[in-house]
């Protein structure tokens, strides 16, 4: 008798917890860091009534969050347009967009065509693009002039005074800087493994000059502001963030190309929110508010017409560190077909490993 | 027994029951299960011991433990020597306010997290960090030095974050016994070393042991002072558990990894008492 009703009690205190939650609607949003400003969460709060809650992550995280609750939990997620059909494919922890319900006069019309293509599984669309940004060196000029790609992280002279991450941007980056096409053998999985083989060598070999594998990018940003990093391979906003303070230091677009990323809205598979989740996307892509966006960010968006708001001494950071050809030279990753992640995880592990 | 008494025992039991099989056993059958899926393609799994055949074939993943096994072992070691001496000053020698004073002390670190602990600690170590500085205006170095980032600075983090659990299970035993005892063995000719070795710390033995195994334990399973102060080479088993679940997706490998954590650490557990001739019950009765 007693056991029932106290487990009557705890159903009935659930239910209204859940209840009390289910009052105002929420908006459970899985993005990075500076994605979502508070400015712009309240201003959005205020236009619909429906709250946000942030859950800041990465690419990896948010996989396998969604992976674990089969898509539940959240009600949209930013992850990067290469790492969604691959991961739908796998685990099916995203729904289609209805393109139906997006501005699509908001988003610039090429960067919205590429997205749509890239993540296109079975002939349905499954992100929309957000913000794009790239990866390549952020160096210290007076310290390590001459380094102007990825290979020169590996000069004997910078012993120590070096930092990338352990992961697979600087794979697919060392590939490109040593000559090969790393791309291009995404679908040929013996080709793929070839260039893998002489990518762990180089990195082996350029150990003695890591001072540390970063891991997170305040870290890094440390490391480089100390003077205890020269030269890392980093995002360009951490560099540009470092330029503002001491000149010296900046974003390098490498010789053999900047890696180019574009983060996307994807709805995740048990979304409970998804009016909710099209009214975010549809308010954060209003150029105002995506030049909001890109200053707590540092990066750019996909939004036509923000450009005109972005404060001008980023984009003179940008444009020091973009000259044309380097903007014409940026590598963006296409889809990973599922697999690959298995055999450059091996690569890293061993890498790390080795003496 | 009345009816009574056994529906109080029932309750009494019950949450304990209740936080063992959900929170416990449930997750672990689960967690078992995936361990033995292999991966044959999208989507695609039988079940099958390769998970668990990888980790005796791949030699790095058993030099990974090896290495976390042996610097955990060390470090229960050092974590011992450094805190015997300040349990047995705190429950012998400090009397009164001092002894609650010093209590607090080693309790103090405690109160922030771990978190904030190691950083703590890499302000200290790192190459533009407090101790660089200082041993250059002692005009002892002529440039920076880098502390961390090396298996020293692991070790510094965890037999700091382990200290605790060492001190105050050998302060509780070094407490009741009795001073007379050792006064006895001074009066029938021991000198300090012979009543440390026949008495001291054959009494402080449960102590002893529970404490080696608390630090043992949180040695092997600390994730955030190897990652963060080990840098390059830092291997350590949770960080490939993490990895692999995490960052490779492959939570058939994680999962297996994860029992074989248990399973490992259990037996090295179950040598340490074998051989130092204890056992469990004497321990904890």
């Amino acid at each position: 008798m007693i056991k029932k009703a106290l487990l009557g009690a705890g159903i009935a205190a659930l239910l209204a917890g859940t209840a009390l939650s289910a009052q105002a609607e929420t908006l459970r949003l899985l993005t990075w860091g500076g994605y979502a400003p508070d400015k712009v969460v309240k201003m959005f709060e205020k236009e619909t009534g429906i709250k946000v809650k942030v859950t800041k992550s990465n690419n990896e995280e948010m996989i396998a969050k969604l992976r674990a609750t089969g898509g539940g939990g959240f009600d949209l997620a930013q992850p990067s347009q290469d790492r969604i059909t691959g991961a739908q494919a796998e685990y099916n922890i995203y729904k289609p967009i209805d393109l139906g319900r997006i501005k699509k006069e908001l988003f610039i019309p090429s960067m919205l065509e590429a997205t749509k293509k890239n993540t296109t599984l079975n002939g349905k669309v499954y992100g929309v693009p957000h913000v794009w940004g790239t990866s390549g060196l952020v160096v210290n000029r007076d310290k390590a002039p001459d380094v102007k790609d990825y290979l020169d992280l590996c000069n004997p002279k910078y012993k120590g005074r070096v930092s990338y991450r352990l992961k697979r941007p600087t794979l697919i980056a060392f590939a490109f800087s040593m000559g090969m096409d790393p791309f291009a053998a995404y679908s040929d999985k013996a080709k793929y493994g070839e260039i893998l083989k002489k990518v762990e060598a180089k990195l082996i070999e350029c150990k003695p000059n890591v001072k540390a594998y970063w891991t997170g990018g305040d870290a890094l940003l440390n490391l480089l502001r100390s003077g205890e990093v020269w030269a890392a391979m980093a995002w360009d906003t951490g560099g540009w963030k470092l330029n503002k303070e001491n000149p010296a230091i900046t974003f390098v677009a490498p010789k053999s190309g900047a890696l180019g990323w574009i983060d996307t809205f994807a709805l995740p598979r048990k979304t409970k929110a998804e009016d909710a989740a099209y009214k975010w996307i549809n308010f954060v892509m209003q150029p105002k508010i995506a030049a909001m966006i890109t200053a707590a960010a540092g990066n750019f968006t996909a939004s036509k017409g923000a450009d005109a708001y972005v404060e001008e001494g980023l984009k003179k950071r940008f444009q020091e560190s973009f000259p044309q050809e380097a903007i014409d030279n940026i590598k963006w990753y296409p889809p990973v077909p599922p697999g690959l992640e298995e055999m450059e995880g091996k690569v890293l592990d061993r890498v790390k490993a080795a003496k | 027994m009345s009816a009574r008494t056994k529906l109080s025992l029932i309750l009494l039991f019950a949450p304990f029951a209740l936080w063992l099989g959900v929170l416990i056993i449930i997750p672990h059958i689960d967690m078992f299960l995936v361990s033995i899926r292999e991966k044959i393609g999208i989507g695609q799994y039988r079940i099958g011991p390769a998970n668990y055949m990888a980790f005796f074939t791949e030699p790095l993943y058993w030099n990974t433990f090896m290495r976390t096994a042996l610097m955990s072992i060390a470090a229960t070691l050092l974590t011992f020597l450094i805190g015997f001496p300040v349990a047995f000053y705190i429950a012998k020698v400090a009397r009164g306010r001092l002894k609650t004073t010093l209590f607090l002390m080693v309790l103090l670190p405690f109160w922030v997290s771990e978190l904030v602990r190691t950083f703590g600690w890499m302000i200290l170590l790192r190459e533009t960090g407090v101790i660089s500085h200082t041993l250059q205006w002692l005009g002892l170095v002529h440039r920076p030095v880098e502390l961390l980032y090396n298996d020293g600075a692991i070790m510094v983090g965890l037999v700091y974050t382990s200290m605790l659990f060492m001190v105050v299970p050998l302060v509780t035993t070094l407490d009741s016994l009795d001073d007379e005892l050792i006064e006895a063995g001074y009066d029938l000719g021991g000198n300090g070393w012979s009543v440390l070795r026949e008495i001291v710390i054959p009494h402080a033995m449960p102590g002893i042991v529970s404490g080696s195994i608390v630090v043992f334990m949180l040695s092997l399973g600390n994730y955030l002072t190897p990652v963060l102060m080990g840098g390059k080479n830092s291997l350590w088993f949770t960080e490939q558990i993490y990895q692999q679940f995490i960052v490779r997706f492959n939570w058939e490998q994680g999962a297996a990894f994860g029992f074989l954590l248990l399973f490992l650490s259990s037996l090295i557990v179950w040598l340490g008492l074998k051989i130092t001739g204890q056992t469990l019950r004497e321990t904890m009765g």
